[in-house]
């Protein structure tokens, strides 16, 4: 009888690809689209996590986990598997997995999603997965701490050094996606600015007038919240009020990194606890609808399954399908991110070592699921509309007319009325050029939402969607500063031991000042980018992401072998060879390609060209240069990195598997659970 | 509290739910766990736990993703 119900299982998973393999030309339902993804979660989950933590692991639950042999109440605590999935999943997604579809879906909708659904079942939940065990096997360590116990400290060090520069791209290419969707949108901005005093106002509660209500002080933030949402169509339509909030994006991106800046010296208790009660509740709660809407929809998917883009030309960024699809859905196939979690919080919570298939393995299919989704609603969205939001203005020209003009040459038909009441219909001036993913996506969950429940409402749900992403980003922003901080104090103390104290006022504000410059360099380089900064950094961060993960599937690879399993080391070995070959190559493309769109040092020479002609600026033109050359650089920082921990790790794999190394244990010593039989 | 209606104690068990989901601090659950295991150990405010907790869950490393 199981097996029969597997066996449907995978023949529903086969008639949904059939049938996008078989569609070519007319457009089909995005219901085959779910169909083929959930179909291939459940056997991967039923056959390969399964496989992975009986045969490799030994998973078992007579053995005690940390939240139960160090249970005290507060970060060790014997969660259930159920809530222990849900709030592991909160914290791995974001809006990486919600981006990355959108923008991968200038190649039409078939490449990111064969990516995105076997990426993850092969690669990405292995190594969430991996990671999750060999954290819970050591009493919750790091992956920092993994690596130099495990490899070397050689290997610690370039991890931590890799982790901090990826947050800087990180939080640089988030920020850049807020701009692009707030500049000149009263109605948005004033929304997300109504973040900041509601999480004011629930700190103070929860802390001072009602200590300990957080579940009070939420439902009051939400409140405000929707309040903040409605008051924002008000002061949009207000003339006194709105040009308060129409904000250019350099004057945005300044009030981002004082922001930034200010929020990761303040409290924790003030401003990023309730921040994030209030996106992890948003995130759980739109991801939920979302699910509702499509499956309740199943929509046309509008957008070719492929597009001619795949040559390398797209407008959205450029480079071709390979590698550049690859990097550029990072999070919702694999992502480096997700292993500082699953050797985080999480580990010290997983009540019994079973549980972690579900929360490992489990929780990145959902998130890969997430990501799905948003390549639902890009390729719902007219491809004509798709392009003149998410390619920049300096390709589209500033009118809705030379745009469709620009739009007609690239093979797909839009009309400038379109363009025009597509953005009056939503209540925003205009959305052309409005790249980095979000606008787009909050375009096409409008149209799903007002679908699903309510055609009146539309502008409400596009800014709810805004709203609903800045928030979350904005709260990476704060959280990811702070984390930045610690790190550069860490290392700062090496240097002069005061600058290491994180209780001592001068160098709290010194390295938060130092992060929040260092990512708002970036950021500013992004806004100031004449082919939008987009294309140069998300590349970059897709990059330093895939890296990551690299990284840490060195480490997972180095607990198999060490475990005595290196038979079974092609699980993470596999997936460990392709992130290379695809890092390896983009960054070599980025930096060295001789099309300027592509290579950093082609666009560098481009430019010199330029300010020699006479047709740019040289003051502008060396800031443009040194902006090219740093981001190359960049890229060359994380290859060397990656390359030397893969270096390190290969002889200490070999020693092992040959039986010339001891491999001592460094798992925490097996204790009978109470919780088993 | 065997005479709490059903539904008072259902409604309490989704929200130690929602907040474990969420990851808030729980208090109650906190005291359980000292009077259990470490009984005679003083038991902070709620005030001072929550400063406790936001110290361990925000303290260090990063808790959220891309």
């Amino acid at each position: 009888m199981r097996i029969l119900i597997w066996i449907l299982v995978a023949l529903a998973g086969a008639v949904g690809w059939g049938m996008l393999a078989l569609s070519r030309g007319e457009p089909i339902s995005a219901a085959w689209l779910v169909l083929a993804a959930v179909g291939t979660y459940l056997i991967g989950y039923r056959y390969y996590s399964r496989f992975i933590a009986d045969r490799i692991f030994g998973l078992t639950n007579r053995r005690a986990t940390p939240a139960e042999r160090l249970n005290n109440g507060r970060d060790f605590v014997p969660t259930s598997r159920w809530i222990l999935f849900g709030h592991h999943f909160a914290a791995i997604s974001g809006a990486g997995p919600l981006v990355g579809p959108v923008l991968a879906a200038q190649f039409g909708y078939l490449p990111g999603t064969i990516w995105i659904v076997f990426g993850v079942v092969l690669a990405g939940a292995v190594q969430d997965f991996v990671i999750l065990i060999g954290s819970m096997r050591r009493n919750g360590k790091s992956l920092g701490q993994m690596a130099k116990e495990e490899i070397g400290p050689f290997t610690g060090v370039a991890a931590m050094l890799a982790i901090f520069a990826i947050m800087v791209i990180l939080l640089a290419v988030l920020a850049l996606v807020i701009v692009n969707a707030l500049r000149g949108s009263p109605w948005g901005l004033f929304t997300i600015a109504c973040t900041i005093p509601i999480a004011f106002l629930m700190g103070f509660w929860m802390r001072s007038w009602r200590p300990g209500r957080t579940g009070e002080a939420t439902v009051l933030g939400i409140a405000l919240l929707f309040g903040g949402l409605v008051g924002g169509q008000l002061v949009a339509a207000s003339p006194v009020l709105a040009p308060w909030f129409t904000w250019a994006p350099l004057t945005l991106s300044g009030a981002l990194i004082a922001y930034g800046f200010v929020a990761s010296v303040l409290p924790v208790w003030m401003l990023l606890a309730p921040r994030d009660y209030l996106s992890t509740f948003m995130k759980v709660g739109t991801v939920v609808l979302l699910a509702v809407a499509v499956i309740w929809e199943h929509p046309l998917l509008r957008l070719p399954a492929i597009t001619r883009f795949v040559d390398g030309t797209g407008p959205v960024f450029a480079g071709k399908l390979f590698p550049f699809a690859f990097i550029t859905i990072a999070c919702g196939a694999i992502s480096g991110f997700h292993a500082l979690v699953s050797s985080g919080t999480t580990p010290k919570l997983v009540r019994q070592e079973q549980d972690a298939r579900l929360i490992g393995y489990g929780g990145m299919l959902m998130e890969s699921f997430v990501a799905v989704m948003a390549m639902c609603a890009a390729a719902v969205l007219d491809p004509g509309i798709y392009f003149a939001i998410n390619a920049p203005l300096g390709s589209l020209g500033g009118t809705a007319q030379s745009a469709a003009d620009v739009i007609r040459t690239w093979g797909f038909t839009v009309t400038p009325e379109a363009i025009d009441q597509l953005a009056h219909t939503v209540g925003e001036a205009t959305l052309l050029g409005r790249t980095g993913g979000a606008p787009s996506l909050a375009v096409g969950m409008a149209t799903l939402f007002s679908g699903a429940f309510g055609e009146r409402l539309i502008a409400l749900w596009y800014h709810f969607a805004i709203m609903f992403e800045a928030l979350f980003i904005l709260t990476t922003i704060d959280a990811g500063t702070r984390v930045g901080r610690f790190m550069l104090q860490e290392l700062l103390g090496h240097v002069w031991a005061p600058l290491g104290r994180t209780s001592w006022y001068p160098s709290v504000a010194l390295a938060s000042l130092a992060v929040a410059l260092g990512w708002g360099y970036f950021l500013i380089q992004g806004v100031l980018d004449p082919l939008g900064g987009i294309n140069s950094l998300w590349p970059l961060f897709g990059i330093s992401n895939q890296l990551l993960a690299a990284v840490a599937l060195c480490v997972g690879t180095t607990l198999i072998i060490k475990a005595g399993k290196a038979r079974y080391a092609w699980v993470t070995l596999a997936p460990l060879a392709w992130l290379l070959a695809i890092t390896l190559t983009a960054s070599y493309q980025k930096i060295f390609s001789p099309v300027r769109r592509i290579g950093f040092l082609a666009d560098a020479q481009a430019i010199a060209a330029d300010v020699a002609a006479g047709v740019t600026d040289p003051a502008r033109g060396a800031r443009l240069i040194f902006n090219d050359r740093l981001n190359a650089a960049m890229a060359a920082i994380f290859v060397v990195v990656v390359l030397a921990v893969v270096a390190a790790s290969i002889p200490t794999w070999v020693r092992v598997a040959a039986g010339r190394k001891v491999a001592p244990p460094v798992e925490a010593p097996m204790v009978e659970s109470a919780y088993a039989g | 509290m065997p005479d709490e209606p059903t539904w008072r104690r259902s409604l309490g068990r989704c929200l130690t739910a929602f907040r474990q989901v969420v990851g808030m601090p729980d208090y109650d659950r906190y005291v359980r766990h000292l009077r259990l295991a470490h009984p005679g150990r003083p038991i902070p405010s709620e005030r001072e736990f929550f400063e406790l907790y936001l110290k361990a869950r925000y303290g260090e490393g990063p808790t959220r993703c891309c």
